[in-house]
């Protein structure tokens, strides 16, 4: 007989085993592993629900975006820094946007509407009344670009650029102020020595995001360059074809623009997507915050895995002396260990997986406007955190069996 | 007889003693006070041996028996099994040696209560990382040479006490041990099962295991072939009886 006391690094329990050992193990303290799946399952449906929730705000956001319309191209005279390049060897005054510029742009077949903005202050008079307010010079297209709704009337008359006749829209709060209960369509309203009839009065707004249509007067542009003595234009209002098309309608604005302008693009073309890449960040930075703070609940449970492992080891001492009287190494018996705690987070992240995802599916059944949705990247960290905060947790109590007597153990009754 | 002149065995090429301890000590402290629970232990036990070793509690019997499992260290002196010395092997290889080389059996059983007998008597084969299908066909054989066969799938708490040492022997032989350690085997039995056990375990004996039992009942001690006395930490007599 001879006594063999190689060991072979591949024999060992093999790790199937070792998990089905585990598996029983729970199994047979369902206590122990129901409290660690509820505590488990709270922090896992916690940072699910939460993270939907910052998620469909993000949503909600885009949404109203996409309702002010995504597709909008802004062109500003004057090509700023943000645009990135060096900047003129030899300064070159910026040139000015003009009726032609725009006419121009507007012809492009990745602009489906184009509309010029010419826009300052003014004093505007009817009767007694007079107040100061912006007044807009743009074109018909302007209503379809800026989705301004008509209250009465109706908004300037389409035709011809370089023509417009005197007259004027005016928003809800001007409405008010200068002509109270006067119903203004048909009436002439002055601008600064200037008069304009009075087409028609956009709905009442509120603040919303941009400008302000209820303090403003519109005009055709023409009149507005002849009211302000101007013959560049303040910005262009463009209006891509569909999401896709904002690109190209960028692109095409800086080339018309450059080949206008004697081979200098010298604008600023602001998309919407820029704004709205703003919210983006802000409300996934929300998202991830509310991740975070979820993500704290998660470790509190790792904690109560780590005090349920414990109680466990307490409780199997002889089992651990037993185990390692058998031939097993303090190495298995912590493997063991650590199968159990990694088998209980695994159940307690499903567990949580399942009221998460249904506590979004409630939610979004009883408030059917609000686009809750679980970014994948919340489940997967949610599940990641909890199998590691329980793996963590367990690596004492599991090294704590490992570590045990074996003579103190069995002896322990 | 105690063979402190045979310490070069091995080497010396002649057939190594199963067990040889030399000057074996083992003290612990008990509160402020070190107890010699081993106070200079020679002993030698050949292969296939049968000895029982006897003494009133705290005589040092268990700790005899937990030092020559590789579940404890002497403090000083030297054990070596089958010829090799076991004073240098690290934790990983004494679990190693106990699990190839070494069956234990205990008063209480120590079967693990969620698993059913067949399961319990896998459990070494399991960690030896046998595959699952050959571990369960080994545990029904074992189970079945012990008269177990209708109990395989029982749990311990459906099983009586001489069934569950029977299914703990045959936990303690599936790896084919040299050497069997039983500590107060038939402790918790009635003297029909107690009767059953021991003759299970001589029936190992005569298939060539050396079986060490330590008891403090002499009716159970005086079955084996030599009895060793052990009192305050030390051997107080050792004799061989001639087997009936």
């Amino acid at each position: 007989m001879k006594l063999d006391m190689r060991v072979d690094p591949k024999s060992g329990m093999k790790p199937l085993i070792q998990l089905r050992f585990a598996a029983r193990a729970s199994a047979a303290a369902p206590l122990r592993a129901v409290l660690t799946l509820v505590a488990l399952g709270i922090g896992v449906a916690a940072v699910i629900v939460l993270t939907a929730l910052g998620e469909g705000a993000r949503r909600f956001v885009n949404a109203e975006f996409a309702s002010l319309g995504t597709n909008l191209v802004i062109v500003l005279p004057g090509a700023t820094e943000t645009t990135g390049g060096p900047p003129p060897l030899f300064g070159t005054a910026p040139r000015d946007l003009t009726l032609d510029d725009a006419a121009a742009v507007a012809r492009h077949p990745a602009v489906r509407r184009m509309a010029p903005v010419v826009a300052g202050a003014a004093t505007v008079s009817f009767g007694a009344r007079e107040r100061d307010t912006l007044v807009l010079g743009t074109t018909a297209e302007f209503q379809h670009v800026h989705h301004v709704t008509m209250g009465t009337g109706r908004f300037l008359p389409p035709g011809d650029l370089q023509r417009g006749d005197p007259v004027a829209v005016v928003g809800a709060k001007v409405r008010q102020e200068l002509f109270g209960n006067t119903n203004p369509v048909g009436q002439w309203l002055r601008i600064g020595d200037r008069r304009f009839r009075v087409i028609g009065v956009t709905s009442p707004t509120g603040r919303s995001l941009g400008d302000n249509m209820d303090e403003m007067v519109v005009v055709p542009v023409t009149q507005a360059q002849a009211l302000f003595g101007v013959s560049s234009l303040f910005r262009m209002l463009i209006e891509a074809r569909g999401r896709e098309g904002v690109p190209d309608a960028k692109a095409a604005a800086l080339s018309i623009i450059a080949a206008r302008h004697e081979g200098e693009a010298d604008v600023t073309v602001i998309t919407q997507d820029a704004v709205l890449a703003t919210f983006d960040r802000v409300f996934t930075a929300l998202t991830f915050t509310v991740a975070g703070i979820a993500t704290i609940s998660l470790l509190v449970a790792g904690i109560l895995v780590m005090n349920v492992m414990l109680v466990a080891v307490t409780q199997r001492t002889p089992e651990v002396g037993l185990l390692k009287a058998l031939g097993a190494t303090a190495r298995g018996v912590r493997s063991l260990f650590l199968w159990e705690a990694t088998l209980l987070s695994l159940m307690g992240a499903a567990c949580g997986l399942a009221v998460g995802y249904a506590s979004v599916a409630g939610i979004a059944s009883v408030w059917p406007t609000f686009p809750v949705a679980v970014p994948a990247w919340a489940a997967v960290a949610a599940v990641v955190v909890a199998v590691c905060a329980g793996l963590l947790f367990g690596v004492w109590p599991a090294s704590r069996a490992a570590r045990l007597d074996p003579v103190a153990s069995l002896e322990r009754r | 007889m105690t063979a402190g002149d045979s310490g070069q065995g091995a080497a010396s090429g002649g057939r190594a003693p199963l067990i040889q301890l030399t000057g074996a000590e083992r003290t612990y402290m008990v509160g402020h006070s070190p107890v010699h629970a081993l106070a200079g232990i020679d002993l030698a036990v050949e292969a296939g041996e049968y000895l029982s070793i006897m003494g009133p509690s705290g005589s040092g019997k268990s700790t005899l028996l937990h030092v020559i499992g590789l579940l404890d260290r002497p403090d000083r002196g030297a054990y070596l099994l089958e010829g090799r010395d076991t004073g240098n092997l690290s934790e990983r290889e004494r679990a190693a040696v106990r699990l190839a080389r070494i069956g234990f059996v205990f008063q209480s059983f120590h079967l693990v209560p969620r698993l059913t007998a067949a399961e319990n008597v896998a459990l070494p084969l399991e960690l030896a990382g046998v595959a699952p299908e050959v571990s369960r066909a080994r545990a029904l054989v074992a189970l079945a040479s012990l008269g177990m066969e209708q109990r395989a799938d029982h749990r311990p708490d459906q099983l009586s006490g001489g069934q569950r040492q029977r299914t703990a022997i045959a936990r303690a032989t599936i790896m084919r041990p040299s050497l069997i350690l039983a500590d107060e085997p038939t402790g918790n039995l009635d003297r029909g099962s107690s009767l059953e056990v021991m003759e299970l375990l001589e029936g190992l004996n005569r298939d060539g295991i050396a079986v060490l039992v330590v008891t403090h009942d002499p009716v159970i001690g005086e079955r084996a072939h030599r009895l060793v006395r052990v009192e305050d930490g030390k051997i107080a007599a050792d004799s061989t009886r001639t087997p009936p």
